[in-house]
């Protein structure tokens, strides 16, 4: 099992956002973007964290941005963001965060196969910082092991 | 045994930290049913539990959402870190 194609659509390097709404707007924008979703399930992941907290940063530095399936999610789908300047989340300890991956879910079951592949690339610690310093939607691809759609394939 | 991992939204995190709790388990020679759950059914997912894993943000919630229950609710800070799922799942079970 592999993690779904990543179409340079679903990536942002070196995104400046003025805050977590932004940082997670991003995220959203890049999930419409590549089709997974429609643009109000940016508002759905901002929800989430008002409502339950910062929790959403799961290690030191990430923050995987997500909301429940619903109408407004096409498709699964992911997408990668990378901030210029770290953004503060309000979590008291992973603070402050530098990359958000944006994760949209069709149904519950049918994502434990993709999350445990990024569980993969994230349980490696240096992930996070080496994302973090990629300049290419290329070079972040090939940290997650994730490959292009047929379309973009080089 | 049982072990329920807990999230806001009940995908995505919670799934993340049952990958990686039995990620735990495994290194330790544990076996034990792990599912997850997020908060709105965590009192029925969680009632005949061992072990709650969630974050130190929602801990107060599951601790209410929950009410009476012998299942010990364990914080992880690093969803990603198997070493201290392991060692904070070992102190609990051990």
């Amino acid at each position: 099992m592999t993690l779904p194609s990543l179409p340079d659509t679903a990536i942002r390097v070196g995104a400046h956002a003025a805050d977590w709404r932004a940082a997670v707007r991003e995220a959203g924008a890049a999930l419409a973007r590549s089709g997974a979703t429609r643009p109000s399930y940016a508002d759905r992941m901002i929800e989430v964290i008002e409502e339950f907290g910062a929790y959403v940063v799961v290690a030191p530095g990430l923050a995987l941005a997500h909301a429940r399936p619903g109408p407004d999610v096409l498709h699964g789908g992911l997408s990668v963001v990378t901030l210029a300047e770290p953004v503060a989340f309000g979590h008291p300890h992973n603070d402050p965060v530098r990359v958000v991956v944006g994760l949209a879910v069709s149904n519950a079951e049918e994502h434990v196969a993709s999350v445990a592949e990024l569980a993969n690339v994230f349980n490696d610690p240096t992930a996070v910082d080496r994302l973090s310093a990629a300049t290419s939607s290329d070079e972040v691809r090939q940290l997650l092991g994730a490959a292009a759609p047929a379309g973009e394939r080089a | 045994m049982r072990i329920v991992a807990v999230c806001g939204a009940g995908v995505g995190t919670s799934a993340i930290l049952k990958v990686n709790a039995e990620r735990a388990l495994d290194r330790l020679g544990l076996s034990a049913d792990v599912s997850a759950s997020d908060l709105a059914s965590i009192a029925a997912a969680g009632a005949d539990a061992q072990v709650i894993l969630t974050s130190t943000e929602l801990a107060t919630a599951v601790r209410a959402a929950l009410g009476r229950s012998f299942a010990e609710i364990i914080e992880v800070q690093n969803y990603f870190d198997v070493d201290e799922i392991g060692a904070k799942l070992e102190a609990s079970l051990g």
